[in-house]
């Protein structure tokens, strides 16, 4: 899944939808997967990245990214 | 007064600020700032109380002219008179009740040599509230059902039509949204008396608000169109915080009316968009809205664009403008004193 390309979003993980005028802010792990996402990163891979810097139960990072991914469909963040 | 080369003289309707300001001082504004050669402000006032009468860095003069219920002649008695004294170049409305008047008077204050930049009276009917549903059906624009009704019998049936909730509206200004027939009931008789027949019943459409600037040439193409999301919304309805959004559906919109219409000069869509991502048209103002300056801060003055085209100068279309752009209102409460108040409400000028 990738971020749409008008998108814009900041270091400091604040995101802006030119389309829509919405804009959100994400907190610390948010902005590295959003990173992640951006540079087209595979789900599979990025799980990798994030349970290799955090100590966290693998199911429970499965079911907070889902969320997460949710969250981004549902503010029409993703490309179809 | 002489007429200068150094100088333009441009008239400006709006300058009221009760309950929310209109778009005269939006754009003098916009104006002042795109214009090359310094502006001299002759404002139209109605009323003794418009602020912009008396805020001086602004407006340079102010003549007060007769309500639009006065009739043309009556106006262009007085605009004779303002443009004696003052060799006007240029007059700009921004009150939907009054365009019918300076569109009429259009021909004839050319040939006093000031120029208008007006739509013609049917393209001003076309996008009328009473004619919106069919304009949109005719030209393939999506528009919210509705019902021209003209008495109480009327409303009764707009629920079997419509639902509820659903708008009721006047015939120039004011809308509510009613979620009872009681609701309808006393809204209709509060707009009736206020603004007249007809009154316009809208089927309610639930969504983002978004409004569009859009100056057109009056031939078929937009010059300028920028689309505004409100941010925060006024008990009024009115947007007191809004950011420019950058999306070609609502781009398309706009291109698809000024090319059904070939509309000249400015105007603002009124769009619904919703969950669906459906943009639905929900009123075609005919003139500038109060928030335009917007587009000047965004990079596409729309004032002064429309100021170029009225003097005859060449006007291209604008393709880029900033996206994210923010207008946030606030109040001022400007001090002048009895002395001026008198003036403009005794004299009828200041």
């Amino acid at each position: 899944m990738y971020l749409k390309k008008n998108i814009a979003t900041s270091e400091s993980g604040f995101i802006f939808n030119p389309s829509t005028g919405d804009s959100y802010a994400l907190n610390p792990v948010a902005i590295e997967i959003l990173q992640l996402l951006k540079q087209g990163t595979a789900p599979a891979a990025l799980k990798e990245n994030i349970l290799a810097i955090y100590e966290v139960d693998p199911m429970r990072l499965e079911q907070d990214l889902e969320d997460f991914m949710n969250q981004l469909k549902e503010a029409n963040l993703l490309e179809n | 007064m002489e007429k200068s080369d150094n100088l333009i003289t441009i008239a400006v309707t709006g300058l009221n600020a009760i309950d929310s300001p209109g778009p005269g001082i939006a754009v003098i504004r916009a104006l002042r700032d795109g214009l090359p050669k310094p502006v001299r402000i002759i404002g139209l006032s109605y009323e003794t109380l418009e602020p912009g009468i008396y805020m001086h860095d602004v407006v340079d003069k102010t003549y007060q002219v007769p309500y639009p219920a006065a009739g043309s002649e009556a106006l262009l008695r007085r605009l004779q008179y303002i443009h004696e004294k003052e060799n006007l170049q240029l007059i700009i409305p921004n009150f939907d009740a009054e365009l019918h008047n300076f569109i009429k008077l259009g021909p004839v204050l050319k040939t006093m040599g000031i120029a208008t930049f007006l739509p013609t009276q049917a393209q001003f009917d076309v996008r009328d509230k009473i004619n919106l549903f069919r304009f949109g059906e005719q030209h393939g624009l999506t528009v919210p059902k509705d019902k021209i009704i003209t008495s109480i019998a009327e409303l009764n049936s707009c629920e079997a039509a419509l639902g509820f909730p659903l708008v009721v509206k006047g015939k120039f200004y004011d809308a509510v949204v009613a979620y009872t027939m009681e609701q309808a009931q006393k809204a209709f008789y509060k707009l009736s008396a206020k603004w007249g027949f007809p009154i316009i019943v809208q089927e309610f459409i639930d969504g983002t608000e978004i409004n569009i600037a859009v100056l057109g040439d009056g031939k078929g193409n937009a010059i300028s169109i920028i689309p505004m999301r409100k941010l925060y919304i006024t008990d009024k309805g009115k947007a007191w915080a809004g950011i420019t959004l950058e999306d070609d559906k609502l781009v398309k919109v706009a291109n698809d009316f000024v090319k059904a219409t070939n509309w000249k000069g400015g105007c603002e869509l009124e769009i619904m968009r919703t969950k669906k991502d459906e943009l639905y048209i929900m009123e075609i103002n005919p003139r500038f809205p109060a928030w335009i300056y917007l587009t000047a801060a965004a990079g596409q003055n729309q004032p002064a664009a429309l100021a170029r085209m009225a003097m005859g100068e060449s006007q291209p279309v604008y393709t880029d403008y900033e996206v994210g752009k923010i207008f946030i209102r606030y109040s001022w409460d400007h001090i002048t004193d009895i002395n001026e108040f008198h003036q403009i409400s005794g004299m009828g000028e200041l």
